[in-house]
């Protein structure tokens, strides 16, 4: 099968991708500001099935999906959208946000040119059609899983997290 | 030309997929058979479903529009794409304008890996099921922005109980589907797959549906993935986001003429995209019944008329009818337009036995009966059962479906286990 992963879908991926995330930072209505991160995290996803990891893309939407669905919610709860448009924005952090923008933007370009040495050059095996099964070694294979310890701890990272968003929600159990 | 003409046959007698062959042409024919067979399938629905729900309730239902309100839908789809299309006056205009369109895409867009047969889906993709549950649970984004964008009470209330619902209940939907994707792997290789194809593959090397699989377990996932299935395209018993006698008409309150249908087309849509997620994991998808145990010739042969008696069937059905019409001159052209139903109908079943095409359609046919099942069993629930309050509905997803999810997921990982030692020494 002839590969999709041509530069021209790259760089349509990725400018979507960019538009989006200045939306999500300029647009006043919160809920705009929601759809445009979703439109961004979609645009990710169709970046992860280019560089042939279905696997990755299909979590992300299902993952992301539902995650945007309750900031949703949140930002029709919790936030005056009448009020928040007339508002002037105002940004008191705007230091740290510099300081923390060059140095990521630093740490790209520091890639970008030094990519040749740190990545190999040859262009790796496709794993599209069995990328499921890869990941599933690499997190629980007998010898090659290498990655389960980090997997589990990150898993009861969130079982902390659920349990004090019960504990924090009811008075009474 | 000739080399299109090549590249256009070069995938025929191909055992794969278009989309695996990576064949553009017949991708896009098979995109488009796909489309339309959905549109028709729609249409149907809508007839079937009005006509059901009315001889349940010992009405006749449409019986104006045509012979026995056979023409209704298509009255209807002028009657919607003819009406004035309204927005609100505050409504947020790009997002009411978009949102439709969201639900649609979200509707069609996974039937791209449904396997309607070994060779018969657009596409098989490695992450087959999930990506069809993620993509099918971007609709749900689809009606908050409805309900949002609409600026009045209503919408908005039915689009959060939707998404509520939605959120809820996709996780013991979720669990159900890893218990039946456990089971696939199940093989001497022991490993497991999510792609569609794979997965009805599995269940034929291993010789059993997976509904029967490790009795009673892989029945009490299916029932789970059955209820929760109810509740994620929003179909009565758990219709309360558009519950019409709180709600009016829930998300889609404001939506008038073309948009209103296109949600209409994407429910639809949506409901048999999920009963195929069920047919496909736990009743074998395209398989026929027993393809193991009454294997061989004379089988493959009775099995194979299976398709053209069905339509037959109808068209004996419609000829029945065509003889109770009342013989008065006002009715002659309904009855003329009937037993002209019959006799296309008969037409399609005479073709279907050609053993040419019953061997290529025979796949497509079980799917199809399969799913039109689920289809009977949505509008059998909205004719007998009774609205669910939400908290019950709330109750029944967090309380009841999701330890049972969990419980057969373990019970299953665990017989799974144990299997190879005690059956197989």
């Amino acid at each position: 099968m002839a590969p999709v992963a041509t530069p021209f879908f790259f760089y349509l991926l990725s400018g979507i991708m960019l538009i989006g995330g200045i939306l999500v930072i300029t647009r006043k209505n919160p809920v705009h500001s929601a759809l445009a991160l979703i439109v961004t995290l979609l645009a990710q996803a169709s970046i992860y099935l280019m560089l042939y990891a279905p696997f990755v893309a299909g979590v992300q939407i299902i993952l992301y999906a539902g995650g945007i669905m309750v900031l949703f919610l949140f930002v029709i709860m919790l936030v005056s959208i009448d009020r928040s448009v007339r508002e002037r924005q105002f940004n008191s952090q705007w230091v740290v946000g510099i300081i923390a923008a060059t140095a990521l933007g630093g740490l790209f370009v520091t890639v970008f040119i030094k990519g040749k040495e740190i990545f190999p050059e040859h262009a790796l095996p496709m794993v599209e059609n069995d990328n499921t099964q890869k990941i599933a070694d690499l997190l629980y294979g007998a010898h090659t899983g290498q990655y389960m310890f980090a997997f589990e701890i990150a898993s009861l990272l969130l079982l902390v997290a659920i349990i004090g968003a019960v504990v924090m929600a009811k008075k009474r159990i | 030309m000739g080399q299109i003409i090549q590249y256009i046959q070069s995938y025929l007698g191909s055992d794969q997929t278009p989309g695996a062959a990576g064949n553009m042409f017949w991708v896009l024919v098979y995109i488009m058979l796909v489309f339309t067979g959905l549109s028709v399938a729609v249409i149907a629905m809508n007839w079937l479903e009005r006509k059901i729900l009315a001889h349940m309730q010992v009405r006749l239902g449409p019986m104006r529009v045509g012979p026995h309100g056979l023409l209704q839908p298509i009255a209807d789809a002028i009657k919607l794409l003819l009406k004035e299309d309204i927005m609100p006056a505050e409504a947020d205009g790009l997002i009411f304008w978009v949102a439709p369109f969201v639900v649609v895409l979200a509707a069609f867009t996974t039937f791209v890996v449904v396997p309607f047969g070994p060779t018969h889906a657009i596409t098989d993709m490695n992450i087959g099921i999930l990506f069809m549950l993620g993509v099918s649970s971007l609709s749900v984004l689809g009606i908050v922005m409805a309900g949002w964008a609409s600026n009045s009470h209503y919408p908005l209330i039915g689009a959060l109980r939707s998404s509520a619902q939605m959120v809820s209940y996709e996780v013991a939907m979720g669990l159900a589907v890893v218990s039946a994707v456990l089971m696939t792997s199940l093989n001497a290789e022991g490993t497991g797959t999510l792609s569609m194809i794979g997965i009805v593959q599995a269940q034929q090397a291993q010789g059993e549906w997976f509904i029967f699989k490790f009795f009673p377990l892989g029945l009490i996932a299916f029932f789970i993935f059955a209820v929760a299935m109810v509740a994620e395209t929003n179909r009565a018993p758990f219709d309360l986001a558009e519950a019409e006698s709180e709600l009016t008409a829930g998300f889609h309150t404001e939506y008038s003429g073309f948009r209103w249908s296109l949600f209409f087309l994407a429910e639809y849509s949506a409901m048999i995209a999920v009963s195929s997620i069920a047919v496909t994991l736990w009743l074998g998808g395209w398989l026929r019944p027993f393809p193991n145990l009454l294997s061989g010739t004379p089988w493959e042969q009775i099995f194979s008329v299976f398709p053209g008696v069905t339509f037959l069937f109808f068209a004996a059905m419609c000829f029945y009818n065509t003889v109770r019409m009342p013989k008065h001159p006002l009715f002659r052209v309904q009855t003329i337009g009937l037993a002209g139903f019959g006799v296309v109908l008969g037409l399609i079943g005479l073709i279907l036995f050609v053993p040419a095409v019953s061997v290529r359609i025979q796949d497509i046919f079980w799917f199809a009966a399969k799913v039109s099942g689920f289809m009977y069993m949505y509008i059998w629930y909205r004719g007998t059962f009774p609205r669910y309050r939400f908290d019950q509905l709330m109750q029944m997803g967090w309380k009841v479906l999701l330890p049972m999810g969990l419980g057969v997921l373990i019970l299953t990982a665990g017989v799974a286990l144990l299997q190879p030692m005690i059956w197989h020494p």
